[in-house]
């Protein structure tokens, strides 16, 4: 039964890593195409100078989104056949959709606003960017409808052991699906405001630390000129970014709070073992716990100890009071056992693990430590932004490189969220694969275990094949994106605006060219 | 009506496969085209830029047909994609350094890192037009499937005549495509290269592609099919003379609608078969056993009824867009980042 685990670690590693790309994607395009709305509204210098310098960050990460993406595409039939031929009539019908109706548009019009920069007319040029944007936000929608279908299927009849689309509203409006869109995009803006934030932060320290600006007597700044890039627009470029991109980091942890709110009510009633799990909690209780010791991956949970709780806090997340009983472990068990069977079916393609014990109990620490990272990194990004903008009131930064760097490695904290969000969600749902329902909005007696899921014909030297080969290649991939980051983030604006960089002895390098006009802006 | 979706789902899902084949056909080529016919720096930029825009979009042909896929006939989807498991890893990790080089070549301007990326998309391209010309042979001329569509027979099962003849029936054919593409959206010496080279290449290029259309024909064909093989023929010898006669559009054109009837010819000679077990043919995955219930393929159907002449209007609204042609002189001076 290797196969399995391989298989599962390959799943979570390049969805991870697809996902480390997708709200920064999500969040940035959308806060570029606001830039270029307003450089378009208003026709100032600044505002071209964000849409060019923040968008060029955006493609160099863009590209490893799609790149990945593809991968996702595929692999529910390479390595999980036997979950395709299940969820099928279902799953492939969001797929196929966010295919034609999200990616095609997504990927054309971004080419042409790429391309398009002085040749399509101003407004078309920025219409393409919201088109390509928007067009991302719905693919969200659409692979989250896919996702929320195996959290909590609806709208579907069992025939012949499979489950058959019978009510297409009910899956796209899924009520996990129209909570978890919204959470997931106010996730992606928290990175993208992070990113911004951080950034700019570095930008304004680089121009103090080069004595391009000053703190005056009344301790506001004094904003001071060089040639090239670096003039006075300059500072507006990050002293604007730097306070857009906090300010859509607070509104988006609060946004994730209200949203995540609702989920864990949609939770409680639909994955109790998974609300259990996320709290470690093996008794039935009300309150929240902080910090829990003892050890979480113990198979029974009698010796988890709530060290720090906050009583109510876990019945409000469940049921919106602070009096109701969130069942615990040891209450659970036994109702999913009498519910699901104590042991897999003695069907071969369970393989080795056909007849063992089912494990109904996710992996507490992951639950457990996935769920606080989710919030507790959220906070201290949404905290750190407020702190900021308190900094940013006169103009500037510190110019302590200590704080930079804070401000630097703090756009990881967000990412850190997004991440452990989605690890707790797809691992509290374990062993299941498509999850049942208890609930009576659901249709129960719809689910799969995990176990039964992975391709039978395929062998577990493909599969380590495959893991090792794209494991390396993505790390290889974020190392080649980071480093590239970096280097455009240092050269400030300029390396997104050559002209910029031009001085006046500059000379044309080749001869022969076509006039500007013609020559290809932004070309590749 | 009810039972007539499954075919219209095939016969959909043939379409993508064809729109993938002709518009990502020609970058797949010249993203080989990279190391096989550019002399120098700005010659592989003209290669690039003639698919700048556009190639991104082609490649979500490729995702939407394999997405129609799993969402028409799951059962398809599941068997193809785990019984060519090594041949789709490759060609997903040929996609991946093909795309990361098209955005990350000019980012910095150093002559190891440009090549090194220019190495990327060559055999990137070339990786993917194999894999996928494999698959789409092997699902027309079959596979060792079990009762369950799982394969037998190991890892490499899949490594047959058949899939060889359509790995080089696809690569070759996204060469010449490329050639007549790049003559028509250049100017000066690389229009001059890719014409020659589509000249020369054009009559051997084309064989292997009428072979694998033969070789389904041969099982299967009907009065129809055969004469959509005939007919491909003809496109390409009238495509090659177009090209003889300085006709760049025609040739382009003719070469195309060649290929688009010859994969016509392939799906149609197949019908109703999706995928044969060539273990048994009772195990064969055909239109009717292997589709999503009617209630799926009909909201499928609405989609794509909305969809699809949406992406074409859009997409060939691009083109347009990006009618004018390519030469050296358009190419702007490599653009180097340098720390404040
Ligand atoms: C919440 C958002 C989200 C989530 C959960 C996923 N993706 Fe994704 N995906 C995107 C949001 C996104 C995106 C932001 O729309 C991307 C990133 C870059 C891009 O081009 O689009 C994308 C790209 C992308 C592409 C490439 C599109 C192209 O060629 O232009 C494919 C094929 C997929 N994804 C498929 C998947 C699958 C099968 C997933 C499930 C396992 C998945 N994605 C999870
Ligand atoms: C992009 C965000 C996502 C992340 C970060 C993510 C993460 C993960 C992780 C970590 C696992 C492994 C769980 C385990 O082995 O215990 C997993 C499993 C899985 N996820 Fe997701 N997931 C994401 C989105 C999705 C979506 C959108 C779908 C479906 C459309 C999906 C379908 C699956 C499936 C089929 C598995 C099966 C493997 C398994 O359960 O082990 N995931 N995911
Ligand atoms: C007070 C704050 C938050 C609460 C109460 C909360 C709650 C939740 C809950 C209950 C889930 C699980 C849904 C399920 O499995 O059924 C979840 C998932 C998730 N969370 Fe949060 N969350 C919070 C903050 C954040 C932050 C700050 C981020 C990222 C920046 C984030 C990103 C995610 C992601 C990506 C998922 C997985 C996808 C999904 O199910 O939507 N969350 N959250």
């Amino acid at each position: 039964m290797e196969a399995l685990e391989i298989a599962r670690w390959q799943f979570g590693i390049t969805t991870v890593y697809h996902f480390v790309m997708v709200p920064l994607t999500i969040g940035l395009g959308l806060l570029v195409a606001m830039m270029q709305t307003m450089w378009h509204r208003t026709g100032h210098e600044q505002y071209l100078r964000m849409t060019k310098f923040w968008g060029k960050l955006f493609l160099i990460n863009f590209i490893v989104g799609v790149a990945t993406g593809l991968v996702q595409e595929f692999q529910f039939g390479m390595a999980w056949s036997e979950y395709s031929r299940f969820v099928g009539d279902v799953f492939g019908a969001p797929l196929a959709m966010e295919a034609l109706l999200a990616f095609f548009v997504e990927s054309t019009f971004l080419g042409l606003w790429i391309f398009g920069w002085g040749r399509l007319p101003k407004r078309l040029h920025l219409m393409s960017l919201w088109a390509a944007v928007l067009a991302s936000v719905f693919s969200a929608y659409f692979i989250l409808v896919a996702n929320s279908w195996m959290q909590h299927p609806v709208g579907v009849e069992m025939v012949d052991g499979r489950p058959v689309m019978t009510d297409a509203w009910a899956v796209f409006t899924n009520n996990t699906a129209l909570v978890a869109f919204p959470h997931t995009l106010f996730g992606c803006l928290a990175v993208a405001g992070a990113f911004l934030l951080g950034i700019s932060w570095y930008h304004l320290w680089r121009r103090r630390h080069d004595g391009i600006d000053a703190v005056g007597a009344d301790g506001r700044v004094v904003v001071g000129a060089r040639t090239g890039s670096r003039d006075a627009v300059d500072h507006a470029v990050w002293l604007r970014s730097a306070r857009a991109g906090a300010v859509v980091a607070m509104i988006a942890f609060a946004g994730t709070g209200i949203t995540g709110d609702l989920q864990g009510k949609l939770m409680f009633d639909q994955q109790p073992m998974k609300m259990a799990a996320a709290e470690a909690a093996c008794h039935d209780g009300t309150g929240f716990s902080i910090l829990s010791v003892g050890n979480l991956g113990a198979q029974s949970c009698d010796d988890i100890t709530a060290v720090i709780e906050v009583p109510g806090v876990l019945s409000f997340l469940a049921n919106g009071d602070f009096t109701t009983e969130v069942k615990g472990v040891n209450t659970l068990l036994p109702e999913y056992q009498e519910k699901y069977g104590t042991n897999l079916p003695d069907d071969p393609r369970y393989g080795d693990l056909a007849g063992t014990e089912i494990d109904y109990l996710p992996v507490m620490e992951v639950t457990y430590w996935g769920f606080r990272i989710m919030i507790g990194f959220g906070a201290i990004a949404a905290a750190a932004a407020a702190a900021a903008l308190w900094v940013l009131r006169r103009g500037t930064v510190p110019e302590s490189r200590w704080l930079m760097r804070l401000a630097v490695f703090g756009i990881l904290a967000p990412f850190g969220a997004n991440i452990a969000g989605w690890v707790f969600t797809e691992m509290g749902r374990q062993p299941f694969v498509v999850a049942p329902n208890p609930d009576p909005t659901g249709v129960d007696g719809v689910f799969m275990f995990t176990a039964a899921a992975v391709s039978p014909g395929v062998s577990l030297a493909e599969l380590v094949t495959s893991l090792v080969l794209f494991t390396a290649v993505y790390a290889v991939l974020l190392v080649v994106e980071v480093r590239l980051l970096v280097t455009y983030v240092r050269g400030g604006t300029a390396s997104a605006m050559p002209e910029l960089a031009h001085t006046d002895d500059d000379e044309d390098p080749r001869s022969g060219r076509k006039d500007d006009g013609d020559v290809l802006a932004f070309a590749y | 009506m009810t039972e007539a979706l499954p075919t219209v789902w095939f016969v959909l899902i043939a379409l993508l496969w064809a729109g993938y084949l002709f518009l990502e056909g020609f970058d797949l080529g010249v993203g080989m085209l990279m190391k096989l016919m550019a002399r120098s720096d700005t010659q592989r930029r003209v290669l690039l830029n003639t698919v700048g825009p556009v190639w991104d979009g082609n490649e979500v042909w490729l995702v939407t047909a394999v997405g129609a896929t799993f969402a028409a006939f799951p059962l398809w989807y599941a068997s193809l994609l785990s019984a060519l498991y090594l041949p789709f890893m490759l060609v997903l990790l040929g996609l991946i350094f093909r795309a990361v080089a098209f955005e990350w070549r000019g980012k910095r301007d150093s002559d190891a890192w440009r090549n090194r990326w220019d190495w990327a998309i060559a055999l990137g391209s070339f990786t993917a037009a194999a894999g996928i010309g494999a698959a789409l042979a092997l699902t027309t001329t079959g596979l060792p499937l079990d009762a369950n569509g799982d394969r037998v027979g190991g890892a490499f099962a899949w490594a047959t005549p058949p899939a060889l003849l359509g790995a080089v029936a696809v690569v070759l054919f996204c060469l010449v495509h490329a050639a007549a593409f790049v003559a028509l959206k250049t100017e000066g010496g690389v229009r001059r290269q890719a014409d020659r080279l589509f000249r020369r290449l054009l009559p051997v290029a084309m064989i292997p592609f009428v072979g694998w259309a033969l070789l389904v024909q041969a099982d299967d064909g009907t009065v129809v099919t055969w004469s959509a093989v005939v007919l491909g023929v003809v496109a390409f010898l009238a495509s090659y003379r177009s090209a003889a006669t300085g006709r760049d559009g025609r040739a382009f054109a003719a070469l195309g609608i060649g290929m688009l009837v010859l994969v016509g010819s392939i799906f149609g000679a197949a019908f109703p078969v999706v995928l044969p077990s060539t273990i048994d043919t009772a195990f064969d995955l055909t239109v009717q056993n292997a589709s999503s219930s009617p209630y799926t393929l009909g909201l499928m159907s609405i989609v794509a009824c909305i969809g699809l002449p949406l992406v074409l209007a859009y997409q060939a609204w691009t083109y347009w867009v990006f009618r004018r042609r390519v030469s050296e002189e358009s190419i702007p001076a490599a653009h180097a980042v340098h720390a404040l």
